[in-house]
């Protein structure tokens, strides 16, 4: 019996929109020649497609995280492949992980040497609520000692729980206002950590 | 040299120091006695000195708080290792937790500096003549001895847990 020969008769033709993501313009004005659009939604573009993450990773999170980074999960279809591991460079620091009060000075000032604008996000439960270690050595959470945008719950979290928390990150960044940073709200957040 | 056992160790002890170490005990074929605690460097002396008992490596110092015990509610414990005979002994101290002050082994054996630390960071141990006696493992604002049994299971004064998380608000 001959092997039956089957041909793929109604072939799709590759669309490229449908393998890469691209970025929506910003809403703007545009006539011929000329786009205008606010300045806040240009910056944001640039900033959350572009994000260095800085990995203070301390346990089990952090192995996550390393998969996350790898081929499979791909942390790089964010723009986020450039992880940095000097606080000057980076934009969003990752906690990963348990942090024992004693380890609170060292992250608190890995936070201060930051330049802004910066990001936190604390990964885990540990992270983001000292987790399981309900204990005398143990931070009960991060933002105890620094401000925390993003919260990715788990035990530890999967790599898809940290992807979407990079894009909420991404969503963060990208609808700040350049003005933020500058503000009496921000200001005052910063003073309730005792910051500057 | 060979053949020290639990029995000459006691003998010899007895000898040297008679009513002084008391409280011999052998639980699971190892020695353990105890002596008051203004004696524990002689009898450490003794024990590392001693051509026949040689004890010359502290394994392991640290205590424990029996909180019903009045008067005696911290034991320091030293773990000492004849490596020659390969032949392992305890030796406890008592004090009581209003004055705990013990005097450090540090001079005699180097490795009991930082389990003295240790031993004073979780437990209040104060070891006079310590070197650089303070805090090894917890932030050194700690401003109480964690593993002392003083303590309620859930602290209810607690600042640093959001209760309405965890279903007590």
């Amino acid at each position: 019996m001959s092997r039956p020969v089957r041909f793929n008769i109604h072939p799709i033709q590759a669309n490229i929109n449908d393998a890469v993501a691209v970025a929506e313009a910003p809403q703007g004005y545009s006539g011929e020649g000329f786009f205008t659009s606010k300045l806040s939604d240009v910056v944001g573009l640039a900033r959350k497609n572009s994000m260095w993450p800085l990995p203070f990773a301390t346990s089990c999170c952090g192995i996550e995280f390393m998969a996350t980074m790898g081929s499979h999960y791909d942390l790089a279809r964010f723009g986020s492949e450039r992880v940095g591991f000097s606080p000057r460079q980076c934009d969003l620091l990752m906690v990963m992980g348990t942090i024992a009060k004693k380890m609170g000075p060292v992250l608190r000032q890995v936070y201060l040497q930051m330049a802004e604008p910066r990001w936190v996000m604390a990964v885990g439960a540990c992270a983001s609520s000292g987790g399981i270690f309900d204990t005398y050595s143990v931070l009960q959470g991060i933002d105890q000692i620094i401000p925390v945008d993003v919260y990715v719950p788990g035990c530890p979290p999967r790599p898809e729980a940290i992807l979407d928390g990079i894009l909420k990150v991404q969503e963060l960044i990208g609808q700040e206002s350049i003005r933020r940073r500058n503000s009496e709200q921000y200001t005052a957040l910063m003073n309730g950590y005792g910051i500057e | 040299m060979m053949g020290l056992t639990n029995e000459i160790i006691k003998q010899r002890l007895t000898e040297k120091f008679g009513e002084a170490i008391f409280h011999f005990d052998e639980s699971y074929g190892m020695l353990s006695f105890e002596a008051a605690k203004e004696n524990n460097l002689k009898v450490l002396q003794f024990l590392f000195d001693d051509e026949v008992l040689n004890f010359r490596f502290l394994t392991d110092l640290c205590a424990v708080n029996y909180p019903d015990l009045a008067g005696r509610e911290l034991a320091v414990v030293y773990h000492l290792h004849n490596l020659q005979e390969n032949i392992r002994i305890r030796f406890k101290v008592f004090t009581s937790i209003a004055e705990p002050d013990v005097f450090t082994a540090s001079k005699l054996y180097a490795a009991a500096n930082w389990m003295e630390r240790e031993t004073f960071d979780f437990y209040g141990v104060n070891f006079t003549g310590h070197p650089n006696l303070k805090r090894i493992l917890n932030v050194d604002e700690m401003d109480y001895f964690p593993m002392r049994k003083e303590y309620p299971l859930e602290d209810q004064t607690r600042v640093d847990k959001d209760d309405e998380m965890f279903g007590r608000g």
